[in-house]
């Protein structure tokens, strides 16, 4: 078994997740200025181009019409908006990079407790992001998603945070690889869909904002929503195939269970509200957002507050 | 059917009925259980009655903590315990949700996927009159056939049928596919979990090195068997445990964290086949024949031999003790000596695997056994056993007991080999030796694979709905003026359904040299 940890990597692991969330907050910053300081849309509006292909719901029925924003937008701000785009990305390789090196010096996948599992997250969430940016402007999301990576990495490695080592028995499994892995990019992808909602939320129809239209956001939120469904319906089973392998069922109501499950549901009512009861708007976005909850609940909640069988994530007291 | 009431097939949205006999009223009640809205509200409570089986203790998962909110709580435990809030996954209310929400879901989807058979052998419906006022229309001039339109919209994978000068085109068909296959997964799925818990069993045993364990009902510590299993039906497989090694991180920060349990086995598949060796750990269970053994736990078994006052061998053997500590591993023994002469004997010991001295009492500092050593707490009198109630193995009555000797909350500890005298010439005890027992479970689940397939399923059916979108595109040619109007039926995909239409109106242009 791999008892030796390598500590120069994870010495190094650990001082490029704080560079991460350092680089994360200049960022937040650049896009923060260009949200203050650029062209403000007026009533309802969002610039055409918008979403070209994030499949806009009954696309057909919403008018073509936009209004053209008025003031022109401060160029000094455009640029820290450009600025922020090239900062998060080298926040992303940072992250990345550190979650890498805790990999090598352990010798194992890096999400093997609530720390590297937090970190794992965060990552996820900047991907999903920056990913969606190279083909939808959705460049307005950046100070949300980038506060949203650096506050979770501030958590993980303020309460988080566990010396790099070894893990239990229980998860020497290659299907750490499929479950974990599984359930971090669908958690994501949540993360971006709840970041949308809260700003729909936010955002009042009928006055000039620095955020696109409410339709918009709740599309985004929508489309990311769709992604990640499935591949949580799939973190759920892998979850369960494993279950199987070490404690000796696939499904044994064990809070993590629980809970996943109560937020596959949330989720399922989420899309069923959307598309068959025609639910839209503010009630599909709050049980959207309820989802979210029961999500967040399930990732850090159960570990914290719940004793069960997930409990080896190893949280510290 | 002899429905005097046949007005009501067409209420889509079941409204109270009244003056209904008792058939209109069966029928109302049908329609509102199957309704997609009664399926979504009992999912919901679903997922809601799962809620308290993650706050509050469950028996089949871990009875000594509901025994201890029983302690802590008396009244509320009784309350909790009528609402059957110990036990939720296998209350009456939980089988009620289920039970509805899987009769509600069949009611609902295999309606559904019989006229979706239907539909799928149906022909498209024939090109509306003004193509133009669709969602996605287009006009322009050229001397495209009828033929030549189908055979392009073919070859983009569209179902085709023409009319004199128009061409009707749709295809997504899968959409519908999949969202049935995952519905009706879900239904397999849920039907398999059922089948399991009917057919299945589960079992709970400890063993100690050097012990052997045969599958059979008696041989269980803890057996729970679904409504259908009889002790026949048990694979008739036997093993004994060779040697069981805990690893254990042993030194910096992470001292005394358990790197790997591993557990060597001699194992006969069945009474008459040749013994194999296997090597059982965490996420690797032993498999005979479907029938699965899993590693749960671990512990230390010292040994004892207990001589009594009349210098008889009255006890010989490991005693399995249960770690009050992970992470060092500090476990607490109960040895009861019946047999023993002219008292019965009872000891409380408390296991040390890696024993250092702090202060005058002794701590265990490391889970592994580096230096091992166990402090005896001795009683005599009466043990309790006699009067025919059951007795925990892990606990000592001492009801009826009087400590022998003078009781020190900090004995000195005995090392492998050594022992004490025991007072009043009661006879002594020594410590022979160190053991270690794991827990295994067996389980026997003949749902696994069905609903594996079923969650397989239900997975690919879920991507196909969601991706997939159902279009429909008619073309229609007048006099070489051709229209081209296209329509998708899915919430969603317009915008990239606009994408998708302006190709096909590319390909149907005639191209302009």
């Amino acid at each position: 078994m791999p008892a030796q940890v390598n500590e120069g990597l994870a010495t190094l692991s650990d001082q490029l997740i704080l560079a991460t969330v350092l680089l994360y907050l200049a960022a937040m910053i650049g896009y923060a200025l260009e949200l203050a300081f650029g062209r403000v849309r007026t009533a309802a509006a969002a610039p055409k181009r918008e979403l070209v292909s994030v499949g806009a719901g009954g696309g057909d029925v919403l008018p073509e019409s936009r209004t053209e924003p008025e003031a022109g937008p401060a160029p000094w701000a455009v640029k820290a908006g450009g600025v922020a785009v090239v900062l998060s990305w080298i926040a992303w390789a940072g992250n990345l990079a550190g979650i890498l090196t805790r990999g090598l010096a352990v010798d194992r996948w890096p999400w093997g407790n609530m720390y590297e599992f937090v970190v794992a997250i965060c990552f996820a969430a900047a991907t999903a992001f920056l990913v969606l940016l190279t083909r939808q402007p959705i460049r307005f999301l950046g100070a949300f998603v980038t506060l949203t990576a650096a506050l979770g990495l501030g958590f993980a490695v303020l309460f988080l945070h566990v010396q790099a080592g070894p893990v239990m028995p229980a998860l020497h499994s290659y299907w750490i690889a499929i479950h974990v892995t599984a359930a971090i990019v669908s958690s994501g992808l949540f993360i971006l869909a709840g970041v949308c909602a809260i700003l729909y939320l936010i955002r009042k129809d009928g006055r000039p904002s620095v955020l696109p239209s409410r339709a918009d956001l709740e599309r985004i939120a929508h489309r990311a929503i769709v992604i990640s469904f499935p591949i949580w319906t799939f973190a759920v089973i892998a979850g369960a195939l494993w279950a199987d392998r070490a404690w000796g069922r696939y499904w044994g109501w064990d809070p993590k269970e629980v809970w996943a499950f109560v937020t596959w549901v949330a989720y399922a009512a989420y899309l069923h509200a959307r598309a068959t009861a025609g639910w839209r708007g503010k009630a599909a976005i709050i049980v959207s957002l309820v989802a979210f909850g029961c999500l967040l609940f399930n990732l850090i909640g159960v570990n914290v507050f719940i004793s069960g069988l997930h409990s080896y994530a190893d949280v510290p007291h | 059917m002899t429905a005097p009431h046949d007005t009501v097939e067409v209420a889509p949205d079941p409204v109270r009925p009244a003056g209904l006999g008792p058939v209109g009223w069966l029928r109302w009640a049908w329609r509102t259980l199957t309704s997609m809205r009664t399926a979504l509200i009992l999912l919901f409570l679903f997922a809601l009655g799962s809620v308290p089986g993650s706050l509050y203790p469950q028996r089949g998962v871990d009875p000594a903590r509901v025994a201890q909110y029983y302690a802590n709580s008396p009244t509320e435990a009784k309350w909790l315990d009528r609402f059957w809030l110990f036990d939720v996954f296998t209350s009456p209310w939980f089988a009620a949700i289920y039970l509805l929400l899987f009769v509600s879901l069949a009611g609902c989807v295999l309606p559904r996927a019989l006229v979706h058979l239907k539909e799928i052998r149906r022909d498209p419906p024939a090109a509306p009159r003004n193509l133009l006022r669709l969602p996605h229309g287009e006009s322009f001039e050229s001397g495209l056939t009828v033929e030549e339109a189908a055979a392009k919209l073919r070859k983009r994978r569209f179902r085709v049928v023409t009319g004199p000068d128009w061409v009707a085109a749709e295809k997504g068909y899968l959409r519908e596919t999949g969202n049935l296959l995952f519905h009706i997964a879900l239904l397999v799925l849920l039907f398999a979990v059922g089948a399991g818990g009917l057919y299945g069993y589960r079992g709970n045993v400890l063993v100690v090195e050097g012990d052997g364990f045969a599958n059979a009902v008696a041989a269980y510590d803890r057996f729970m068997p679904g409504q259908r299993v009889t002790a026949e039906s048990l694979e008739p497989f036997s093993f004994t445990l060779e040697d069981f090694r805990a690893t254990y991180v042993a030194a910096g920060a992470k001292q005394g964290q358990p790197l790997d349990y591993s557990a060597k086995l001699t194992v006969q598949d069945s009474p008459t086949s040749a013994p194999r060796d296997f090597d059982l750990k965490v996420n690797d269970p032993l498999d005979v024949n479907g029938t699965l053994t899993y590693l749960i736990g671990h512990g230390y078994a010292p040994t004892f031999k207990v001589i009594d006052g009349k210098g008889q061998v009255a006890f010989d053997g490991p005693v399995p003790c249960l770690a009050n500590d992970q992470a060092t591993y500090t476990s607490e023994c109960v040895i009861k000596v019946p047999d023993a002469q002219p008292v019965q004997l009872g000891f409380l010991a408390r296991f040390l695997p890696t024993t250092v001295p702090n202060g005058g009492a002794w701590v265990s500092v490391f889970p592994g056994a580096v230096n091992p050593t166990v402090q005896v707490f001795p009683f005599s009198g009466d043990l309790g056993l006699k009067n025919g109630r059951p007795q925990s193995v892990y606990q000592l009555n001492t009801d009826h007991l009087k400590p022998l000797g003078t009781m020190s909350a900090q004995p000195a500890p005995l090392n492998v080999g050594d022992t004490r005298e025991l007072a009043d010439g009661a006879g002594k005890i020594q410590f022979t030796g160190v053991k270690e027992w794991i827990s295994l479970q067996t389980t026997y689940d003949p749902g696994r694979l069905p609903a594996l397939l079923a969650a397989a399923a239900a997975v690919i059916g879920l991507v196909l709905s969601l991706t997939i979108r159902r279009r429909r595109v008619w073309v229609r040619i007048k006099d070489r003026q051709v229209t081209v109007g296209g329509l998708t039926r899915t919430e969603g995909g317009g915008e990239s359904f606009s994408e998708e239409f302006s190709e096909i109106v590319t390909t149907l242009r005639p191209d302009e040299e």
